[in-house]
């Protein structure tokens, strides 16, 4: 080396990366994965793979022919919001919804914004909920949980435990069941277990921070509990609630989402209550029997003002 | 049939209501505003460049209106014509200005200034300069990061991919003065542009002594005096040993470049000379 | 709050001090990091000896400049500092070895002083002591509190939260007696009784070396602090040992205490007790690639290429020198760079390491707003910079920021939001001089 590099400092750099990141996310993922794999079969495994394959093919293209940028398609963000919107989808969907919802995910909710670090709204959930809009028989179809078995399961359906609050029909799996994940739903929301193994594999890595999913938890567990105080016989318990639906993966995967999320940890707060109180909202007094993408999306939208009216804790501030 | 009428019947009176309000408000809240501002804007090129000092044209539409004479308001983009047009508008006289335009003070290409480090930071000159010198034993010299390439809103300078250093497109050089803010440098000046666009100017501002100057750059101002002593005209001066050649005194005779032992005086657009001597090769 | 942990690499942990030869030639600067340069009171041809003044403060935040070596003064020049600007300095041809009469250069430990606390101060100036930490401040500014406000303790900043850097450790262990004494030396300048010294829990052997001795100085007590970057910031460690925060654009005198460096601390120790001027400091050379990392004392002066070659030259492979630590540090541009009083490290970065990766776009990861020590938004600073939205970064606390890189150096995306923060830094500044 004849010529020595000048840079201003610092000199050394952490080592870290957004694909480290981005890949952090999906190990965290593989135990709800598995689950799913197990009580759903080889549909599961159909989904999450068009899902994860076409997000990536559909990211390249636009990357390619449109956008005409340098090509982040390996950084692996593409590859989660695949597998993020596979964990959102029922197991037995036909593969060409699933490959729609990709094309929505990445092309309208990512990629229209500038790609990575732009978009409003969180790809994944966009996409699921516009299948949800375009397709609500197939999207709350779900196939009865059927451990170890490695077939194609369409023929037998069950409702998921919020379905059932909501109708007031049919029997709620015991809160062990609710736990583990033996009940219908998505893929990937059936086992709160693998999803909280999940999130201490993110919170141990420092890949996010325990303010979000904390905040959400505490608070759909806070308001259902007076709620279901109030009322027992209408409104479920917490615990209830807390183990179905998406309400985990929401809390853990979806909402944490780098891009879509504030920026400091009182915002994150503020967010992660919203989120919370918006989903028990919609799941007792709405028309879905489900409300965690919803609420995460409208919270999605009061993100920039949250960044600019909320900011973080200055040093040297009076603490009031 | 009724509903229809009642419907018709209130936004009717509703829109009668606001209708006067307006009228009221308008008339209390009514801004006297010369209307000669609004002519005069009309009259400016609209590029809101920021040239003349005021913010945007409408800033210094409001200034030649307010103002008595001319004094210190001009615009460079619009140039005399312009000016010419405001001084019809407002019934004064126009004063004229030469046409001036933006030159680049320094010489040092890559051939001539070998590189000594690698600047591995922002491409950002300001954050270059805070930094550090500058890649080269010239600490006065271009650092061609391109801050006057971003700050030009006229597409007029660029920085040579080759040479490393920043070159202005004559045509579209409005001489706004923004690259000349840009620079931390300092290496940017406006000079007169002068008749059919010939310039000579000392394409260096290094301060240095001489042998140091020299040691640095091939091209470099080493304050010799000797275009000092050849110009009839008393138009180069040096200081902190650096020439400086007033454009206001330059007859543009160009002895001083014959002179120059560095080519550091550089002549622009002038015929080819009659082969008197052969000048010396470049970079030698 | 904040902070990052980069890996230690205190290669040169445990390297007893080694004195560096002397040269034919110093060159002493005679400006500072800060403050305006000391003016020469010596000529072209002047003998000088070792500790005489050759360059004296010009105003008030600025310092005395001795000596380090006998010899003759060859020229009053100007020589390029590490970022290739020319600063004024002082070029002396070294002759022999020959020491004021007045300098005790015994290492016998004195530890009685019956000075008052004005002619301490005076003392201090005189021998033109500045903070050795990095920034260079004089001393006698910091021990002099503006009218109206008293000292309550005074902290010692033992820390060395940068990585590689290992002096100031070692000065701990060599000089502990003479650090204690210069303790309380400050103390007595200060009026206060009870001084605390900050030392991060990776240098357990100097905890306990100091906090035996320690027991027998009346008011001195040792802190061991977590391990984080940058608990050696003076605001940060501050906090960090009576929990109060300085407030945004304030000295640390506004919450009663006074900091200084464990370096400056045995330089007053020389200074007061000895005569002793500020002529030379211990500097680590190191780097995963250097032949043997070491600890040097050097004379003020001293090109920095000679100290290298003592320990072994500039290893193959190097692609950055670094002219402190690596966090803070300046990378220079050659080694033709007079020692300083502010000069701590020379860092050798390996080529691989030293060039930075490619920008990607900012992922909103939060990762920069949660190291910053500060709390200040560096994601939102650099893209105000980008924008020169000045009015908006000053809102946002820019004058806040105290440089020391944790965002830079945590960001997955690799952005350069330090550069952009510190553009932004300057200009913001600059704005609010004129506004004065």
């Amino acid at each position: 080396m004849d010529k020595l590099i000048i840079s201003p400092a610092p000199h050394i750099h952490s080592g870290d990366s957004v694909s480290k990141n981005m890949t952090g996310v999906i190990v965290a993922l593989v135990p709800a994965l598995l689950v799913g794999f197990y009580y759903f079969g080889l549909g599961s495994l159909i989904v999450t793979a068009t899902a994860i394959i076409s997000c990536i093919i559909f990211e390249y293209l636009i990357q390619r022919f449109m956008l005409k940028g340098e090509n982040s398609v390996m950084d692996g963000s593409a590859a989660l919001t695949g597998l993020l919107l596979a964990m959102n989808l029922p197991s037995n969907i036909p593969v060409w919804m699933v490959i729609i919802g990709s094309l929505v995910a990445i092309g309208i909710a990512k990629m229209s914004f500038g790609g990575l670090g732009n978009n409003p709204f969180n790809p994944a959930l966009v996409g699921r909920v516009f299948l949800l809009i375009s397709f609500p028989v197939a999207m709350t179809t779900w196939p009865k949980p059927v451990p170890f078995n490695p077939s194609y399961l369409d023929a037998v359906t069950a409702a998921t435990p919020l379905e059932m609050i909501k109708g007031h029909f049919g029997e709620m799996p015991g809160l062990k069941d609710l736990f583990l994940g033996n009940m219908g739903g998505s893929l990937g929301e059936i086992s709160a277990l693998a999803l909280l193994i999940g999130l201490v594999y993110l919170l141990v890595k420092k890949i996010i921070s325990w303010h979000i999913p904390v905040s959400i938890l505490v608070t759909v567990f806070i308001f259902s509990g007076i709620m279901h105080l109030a009322n027992p016989e209408v409104y479920a318990a917490p615990l209830v609630h807390l183990f179905t639906g998406g309400l985990m993966l929401g809390a853990i995967f979806m909402a944490t989402d780098y891009v879509t999320s504030p920026m400091n940890p009182r915002g994150m707060l503020i967010y992660g209550v919203g989120i919370g109180i918006i989903t028990v909202v919609i799941r007792a007094f709405g028309a879905y029997p489900e409300g965690v993408s919803f609420a995460i999306l409208i919270m999605n939208g009061f993100t920039p003002l949250i960044n600019t009216y909320i900011k973080p804790k200055r040093f040297g501030e009076k603490i009031k | 049939m009724n509903l229809i009428l009642i419907s018709l019947l209130t936004l009717g009176i509703v829109g009668a209501i606001s209708a006067v309000i307006l009228f009221f408000v308008a008339k209390k809240f009514h801004v006297y505003e010369d209307t000669r501002i609004n002519d005069v804007e009309a009259a400016l090129p609209a590029a809101n460049c920021g040239g003349c000092g005021f913010p945007g044209c409408r800033g210094f539409a409001n200034a030649c209106v307010k103002a008595e004479t001319f004094d210190g308001l001009f615009c460079p983009v619009g140039g005399n014509d312009t000016m010419q047009k405001v001084a019809d508008i407002l019934g004064r006289t126009a004063i004229v200005a030469a046409p001036t335009v933006a030159v680049v003070r320094c010489g040092g290409t890559c051939d001539h200034r070998p590189r000594m480090n690698d600047y591995d930071g922002v491409k950002h000159c300001f954050i270059a300069h805070n930094l550090y010198s500058g890649e080269t034993g010239c600490s006065f010299g271009c650092l061609g990061l391109g801050d006057c390439e971003v700050s030009c809103e006229f597409d007029a300078i660029h920085v040579n991919p080759v040479t490393k250093l920043p070159e202005v497109d004559e045509d579209k050089c409005t001489s706004c003065g923004a690259c000349v803010k840009a620079c931390p440098k300092l290496l940017i000046e406006l000079r007169k542009k002068g008749p059919k666009s010939r310039r000579i100017y000392v394409s260096c501002r290094n301060e240095d002594k001489g042998h140091i100057a020299r040691k640095s750059c091939d091209v470099s101002c080493i304050a010799c005096g000797k275009c000092e002593k050849v110009c009839p005209h008393e138009a180069i001066t040096i200081t902190n040993n650096l020439a400086f050649i007033h454009d206001d005194k330059c007859k543009l005779c160009r002895k001083c470049v014959e002179v120059c032992p560095t080519n550091a005086i550089v002549e622009l657009n002038f015929p080819p000379r009659k082969v008197k001597e052969p000048l010396t090769p470049e970079g030698a | 709050m904040g902070g990052i942990h980069p890996k230690e690499n205190k290669l040169s942990a445990g390297k007893k001090i080694q004195i560096a030869e002397l040269p034919k030639q110093v060159v002493i600067p005679l400006s500072h990091y800060i403050g305006s340069p000391s003016e020469a009171v010596v000529k072209k041809g002047d003998m000088v000896k070792v500790g005489q003044l050759i360059g004296k403060a010009n105003g008030f935040i600025s310092a005395n400049v001795h000596s380090s070596v006998s010899g003759k003064v060859a020229k009053i020049d100007v020589q390029l500092d590490a970022s290739g600007y020319k600063r004024p300095a002082v070029f002396i041809d070294v002759e022999g070895d020959e020491w004021l009469e007045t300098i005790d250069r015994s290492l016998e430990i004195k530890q009685e002083c019956n000075l008052t606390k004005e002619e301490i101060v005076n003392k201090i100036k005189e021998a033109g002591i500045v903070g050795l930490g990095g920034a260079t401040f004089p001393a006698h500014v910091k021990l002099s509190p503006p009218p109206g406000k008293k000292a309550e303790l005074l902290i010692i900043n033992a820390v060395e939260c940068e990585s590689y850097l290992t002096c100031d450790h070692q000065l701990m262990l060599e000089k502990g007696e003479e650090i204690l004494v210069g303790v309380s030396i400050l103390m007595k300048a200060l009026d206060v009784n009870r001084a605390v010294v900050g030392i991060e829990n990776n240098k357990k052997d100097a905890i306990a070396h100091l906090t035996g001795l320690a027991k027998s100085y009346k008011g001195i007590e040792i802190a061991p602090l977590k391990v984080r970057y940058p608990q050696g910031g003076e605001k940060q460690l501050i906090d960090a040992i009576i929990r109060r925060q300085v407030p945004s654009g304030k000295i640390p005198i506004e919450v009663g205490a006074v900091v200084q460096n464990v370096g400056t601390t045995f330089a007053v120790y020389e200074a007061v007790q000895k005569n002793k001027p500020m002529i030379e400091r211990v500097l680590t050379v190191t780097g995963k690639n250097a032949p043997n990392p070491g600890n040097y004392l050097v004379r003020l002066g001293v090109y920095l290429s000679t100290v290298v070659d003592t320990a072994g030259g500039v290893p193959e492979g190097t692609g950055k020198i670094v002219g402190g630590g690596p966090m803070m540090g300046r990378s220079l541009m050659n080694l033709n760079v007079p020692m300083a009083k502010g000069s701590s490290g020379v860092l050798f970065i390996k080529e691989e390491e030293s060039i930075r990766k490619p920008i990607k776009n900012c992922i909103r990861c939060t990762k920069c707003v949660s190291v910053c020590p500060m709390g200040l938004e560096p994601f939102l600073l650099m893209t105000q910079s980008e924008r020169n939205m000045w009015p908006e970064m000053e809102t946002n606390r820019v004058m806040d920021c105290i440089e020391c890189g944790s965002c830079s150096y945590t960001c997955p995306s690799n952005r350069p939001l330090l550069d952009y923060i510190r553009y932004g830094k300057t200009t913001v500044g600059g704005i609010l001089r004129n506004r004065k």
